[in-house]
């Protein structure tokens, strides 16, 4: 067991390296800029694989969520003249109440039912967003003042980075608390971890709460760092690559949800020389990982060290 | 009946039929091998922009059309054949986003070949509409009807009465068991995604005089498809077009009497409501949990 | 449990890549010193009626003017990013515009949505930017890294009007998309209508990806009085309104703006487009000028240029994009660096330029610089434009 938890510790002080680390690679204000896209995407996929990996639910409209966040956050500041902070408190309060009372009806559901489900939340929201311009700005967005008190990118680039270790922490623990165990039994059978007396209902909305907060918060903060949302934020494709994210790197993976973010971030920027071929190349990368590494990255390639170590 | 009821009616009977087309795609594939397949929203937007490209060629109408069916049937095929035989036992998870994988290749695919414009296709039988009641509807609406209802008959003969429609159902339900029987499961499943791509491609063109297409065209009849299977209850194929009928209907009464600007919504409230009452749509069996 | 304890070695693999990823984007802005231009254009989505034209006229020119020895005896590079019709995207690429590739110059954006939502970046950046799209708000008020070409949806409203009132028409309904284009032009219209007498009766709207308005049309329908429907919007919603419009047998005249001044709206809206009159540049109707209209020769060679290089038929948004360019070179050629400040200073500077748009006379007031007389009120007649006298 103390093997385990300082293994655990290591993972957090190998990311702490390179957070602290990378700025010197980092030469200019954009390349800070994908750094700091990775580190939010990483925290939604880490609450979003609680959800997903461990309770073995799937999601398909998370970035309904990120969106709730965002736009909470952008209505309060910009038109009702809240501090962005408690704005963002507020929208998290909102986003988690409203994931605990959808939570029930939408976790009875299985399979690709709730596939749908979620889904069509999702969209219900983004339309939401699109439609009523006089709140939200409508399909072009709108702007909103950012924090004050971070005037630089590099203050950012710590925030987020330092927010991300908090993220994998409290990720890890609860995965390793009474309650993660609960989890995993949920995704194992859900019929067997009830008759052995685990209250599956009451941990699947616990965690679907969970990882609609994670997602609100990363929203507000994003954007208070961007100065600027979009209704694509809530959108079919955002919620999508979130959960692309986490299959990519390994569900049931903390540290492959933030491989997974990562590769994902860059992946589009790299391939943007490819022009007209970016998003076909795209496609064709992520059809090949998902069928010969169908279990995503991360465990695959611990599998094959675990082979190796034999 | 008003004429403003009957022409949202005439609307909403069209994109039904068009929704219980590809959504019939989807429970055709899901019967014969559990998977929810993505792409195909973009087997209707092939149809579509393949019928464009032969036109192009200079090839006559029919030629054309069934040049583009036969195009998107190949696609379906590999679909199967490259990406889903290989993934075999994959979560279900893993076999969405290899659908969504494909999904993104083939618009990337035809944004590179054919472009990235929207097309019109000619009507097939021109654009003068047809007054019935005060209401307008143009044959090509006519045209998506018919034609609808001419698959629909012809896929309940094929499932009900010949040796490979049977040889499916046998495999939806219960794969080992149809195996034992030495029903060819591998191409079993091939033939349905074929069959499921060839559906779309058929979708897509019929609608394409009335609605244009591009190679984006796809998505967002992909995603009501996918409402019209749940609504009726996932692997019930009649039901795929009940529910197709019911979210194309309730759409265009909803832009009509209620707010035009929520009329994509319509379709997912729908689906939530059936879902959160009805948890396995509306024709759909409940299934048991296997421990 | 392994996998907790292989952590360390796959962090390690993920630093591997996120450094490898971020080499492949340093080693791209090596080259021998060009003049760069950067755009970001509507290339896919909705929006691509727009952006697709407009690249392809920035490639076609850009490499016309380096084998002539490009400028100032640089050649020109240019960056270009799709950012769809996303707002947001357009962000990421404008930063990466100015903070990664450091243009010189930004000569993009299709649409006003794109275009408002970077202005304060470049604003802040300090780099000239000649935006391609329509809104009036994007000049108005002015700022003073911002210029655009196309007219304004203002002045399309005005245009409209003026031809009502020769009809003697005074009742309209609007039907408009909901994208920023869309919703300016349609509050520039309800502002504008009551100088010109005009009672918006009727006001619909659509969103960038619909396939049907016949319900928003039938809605019209039903109001009583209306004498003519104006479509504010660009893209494919248009040509789909005009279909509807014809089936439903709508009668009464239908305006369109220079949202869709291009063949591809006649091609999609096929029959059901004659009739429809739009305000456009003079681009579309080239041979139909006068001899003595000094736009004839500038419209005529860009109309050869463009349909020799690519084929098919030119649309006035590859004008703006081609106007654009050389409004950007000749200020660089003037002065004589790429001074960003003096750059900017030269394109306010612009005066007596005829362009595909019109003659453009810019100042520190206006950074569009065109007036109504560079508008034409179009028909369609027999699958072709031609001019309203």
């Amino acid at each position: 067991m103390n093997k385990l938890k300082s293994a655990r510790t290591g993972g957090i002080l190998v990311l702490m390296a390179i957070i602290a680390v990378l700025p010197l690679f980092l030469d200019n204000a954009f390349q800070f800029e994908i750094a700091i896209l990775i580190f939010f995407n990483a925290i939604v996929c880490i609450g979003l694989n609680l959800l997903v990996g461990y309770g073995g639910q799937i999601s398909l409209g998370h970035g309904a969520f990120v969106g709730l966040g965002a736009y909470g956050s952008a209505i309060l500041t910009m038109q009702q003249e809240w501090d962005p902070l408690l704005s963002m408190v507020v929208a998290a309060a909102f986003t988690g109440g409203l994931c605990f009372i959808i939570a029930r009806p939408i976790l009875k559901l299985k399979g690709h039912y709730l596939a749908m489900a979620t889904l069509g939340m999702g969209i219900i929201i983004s339309i939401v967003i699109n439609t009523e311009d006089q709140l939200t700005g409508g399909p072009d967005g709108m702007y909103v003042d950012g924090l004050s008190f971070m005037t630089d990118q590099i203050q950012w680039y710590w925030l987020i980075g330092g927010l991300l270790v908090f993220s994998v922490w409290a990720s890890l623990n609860l995965i390793h608390s009474p309650i993660g165990r609960a989890l995993r039994a949920v995704h194992g059978s859900e019929v067997a971890a009830e008759v052995v007396g685990v209250d599956t209902t009451q941990y699947k909305v616990l965690i679907f709460v969970v990882s609609g907060v994670f997602a609100s918060v990363v929203g507000s903060l994003g954007v208070y760092y961007s100065n600027f949302v979009t209704p694509d934020i809530a959108g079919f494709f955002h919620s999508i690559e979130l959960v692309v994210m986490v299959v990519f790197g390994g569900m049931a993976s903390t540290f492959g949800a933030v491989i997974g973010a990562a590769i994902l971030t860059i992946l589009p920027q790299v391939l943007t020389f490819l022009h007209d071929f970016e998003h076909l190349v795209f496609g064709l990368i992520l059809m090949l990982t998902m069928i010969f590494l169908p279990k995503g990255l991360v465990p695959t390639i611990a599998d094959f060290f675990k082979k190796g170590d034999k | 009946m008003s004429a403003e009821f009957l022409q949202f009616l005439f609307s909403g009977v069209t994109l039904g039929a068009t929704y219980a087309l590809v959504g019939l795609g989807f429970s055709i594939i899901y019967n014969a091998s559990h998977v929810i397949n993505f792409a195909q929203g973009e087997f209707v937007m092939m149809g579509g922009m393949g019928t464009v490209f032969f036109l192009g060629l200079g090839l006559p109408m029919p030629v054309a059309i069934l040049a583009a069916i036969a195009l998107t049937t190949l696609f379906g095929f590999g679909l199967e054949r490259f990406a889903i035989a290989p993934a075999r036992g994959a979560s279900v998870v893993t076999l969405i986003i290899i659908t969504i994988g494909a999904s993104i290749v083939m618009r990337g695919l035809v944004q590179v070949v054919w472009g990235k414009e929207f097309h019109a296709i000619p009507s097939f039988s021109g654009d003068e509409p047809i007054m019935i009641g005060g209401a307008t509807i143009l044959p090509q609406s006519l045209w998506v009807l018919g034609v609808t209802v001419l698959l629909v008959l012809a896929l309940r003969y094929f499932f009900e009465k010949t040796i490979m429609g049977k040889a499916i159902i046998a495999t939806s339900l219960n794969r080992d068991a149809a195996l034992l029987m030495g029903i060819n499961v591998r191409l079993v499943l091939f033939i349905s995604f074929g069959l499921s791509a060839a559906l779309g491609a058929a979708a897509g063109i019929l609608v394409a005089p009335i609605t244009l297409t591009n190679f984006e065209a796809g998505i967002m009849l992909g995603l009501k498809g996918f409402c019209a299977a749940i609504l009726g209850g996932l692997g019930n194929g009649m039901g795929a077009v009940a529910g197709g009928m019911i979210v194309g209907i309730a759409e265009a009464m909803g832009a009509g009497y209620w707010i035009s600007e929520y009329k994509d919504a319509v379709a997912f409230i729908l689906i939530l409501l059936v879902l959160f009452f009805k948890p396995s749509g509306l024709f759909g069996k409940t299934g048991t949990e296997r421990v | 449990m392994t996998s907790r304890q292989n952590g360390f070695k796959n962090t390690l693999c993920a630093l591997g890549m996120v450094a490898g990823a971020f080499a492949v984007g340093t080693t791209q802005a090596e080259a021998a010193d060009p003049i760069k231009i950067g755009t970001f254009l509507s290339v896919t989505g909705p929006a691509s009626f727009l952006g697709d034209p407009e690249l392809k006229t920035l490639e076609l020119y850009i490499e016309q003017i380096n084998e002539g020895g490009g400028v100032l005896g640089r050649q020109i590079e240019l960056i270009q990013y799709d950012v769809g019709v996303d707002s947001k995207k357009a962000i990421t690429a404008v930063k990466r515009l100015v903070s990664q590739d450091e243009v010189d110059v930004i000569v993009g954006g299709s649409t006003s949505g794109a275009t408002m939502a970077v202005v304060p970046i470049v604003q802040k950046a300090k780099v000239p930017f000649i935006s391609l799209a329509g809104a009036v708000a994007i000049v108005e008020p002015v700022k003073p890294w911002v210029f655009k070409t196309p007219h304004t949806d203002k002045m399309a409203c005005g245009k409209i009007f003026e031809d009502l009132q020769a009809r003697g028409l005074t009742t309209i309904a609007m039907i408009s998309g909901t994208g920023g284009f869309g919703k300016s032009m349609n509050g520039q219209c309800t502002k504008l209508a009551p100088a010109y007498n005009i009672n918006i009766a009727a006001a619909e709207s659509y969103g960038p990806k619909d396939t049907d308005m016949t319900a928003q049309l039938t809605k019209i329908k039903g109001v009583d009085g209306v004498q003519a429907v104006v479509n504010a919007g660009f893209g494919q919603g248009p040509a789909i309104v005009t279909k509807n419009y014809r089936q439903l047998g709508m009668t009464m005249p239908l305006y369109q703006s220079h949202g869709v001044a291009s063949r591809k709206f006649i091609e999609l809206a096929g029959d059901a487009a004659e009739g429809v009159r739009l305000p456009a540049a003079a681009l579309l109707v080239a041979d139909m000028l006068e001899d003595s209209d000094p736009q004839k020769a500038v419209v005529q060679a860009y109309t050869k240029d463009y349909s020799e290089a690519y084929g098919g038929s030119v649309s006035t948004f590859g004008g703006h994009a081609y106007d654009g360019l050389q409004i950007a070179i000749s200020a660089i050629a003037r002065a004589g660096s790429t001074d960003k400040q003096a750059v900017r200073d030269e394109i306010e500077k612009t005066s007596g330029y005829v362009g595909t748009g019109g003659v453009v006379n810019m100042s520190a007031t206006d950074h569009l610089g065109l007036d109504l007389s560079a508008f034409k009120m179009l028909e369609i007649k027999n699958g072709d434009w031609t001019i309203v006298k």
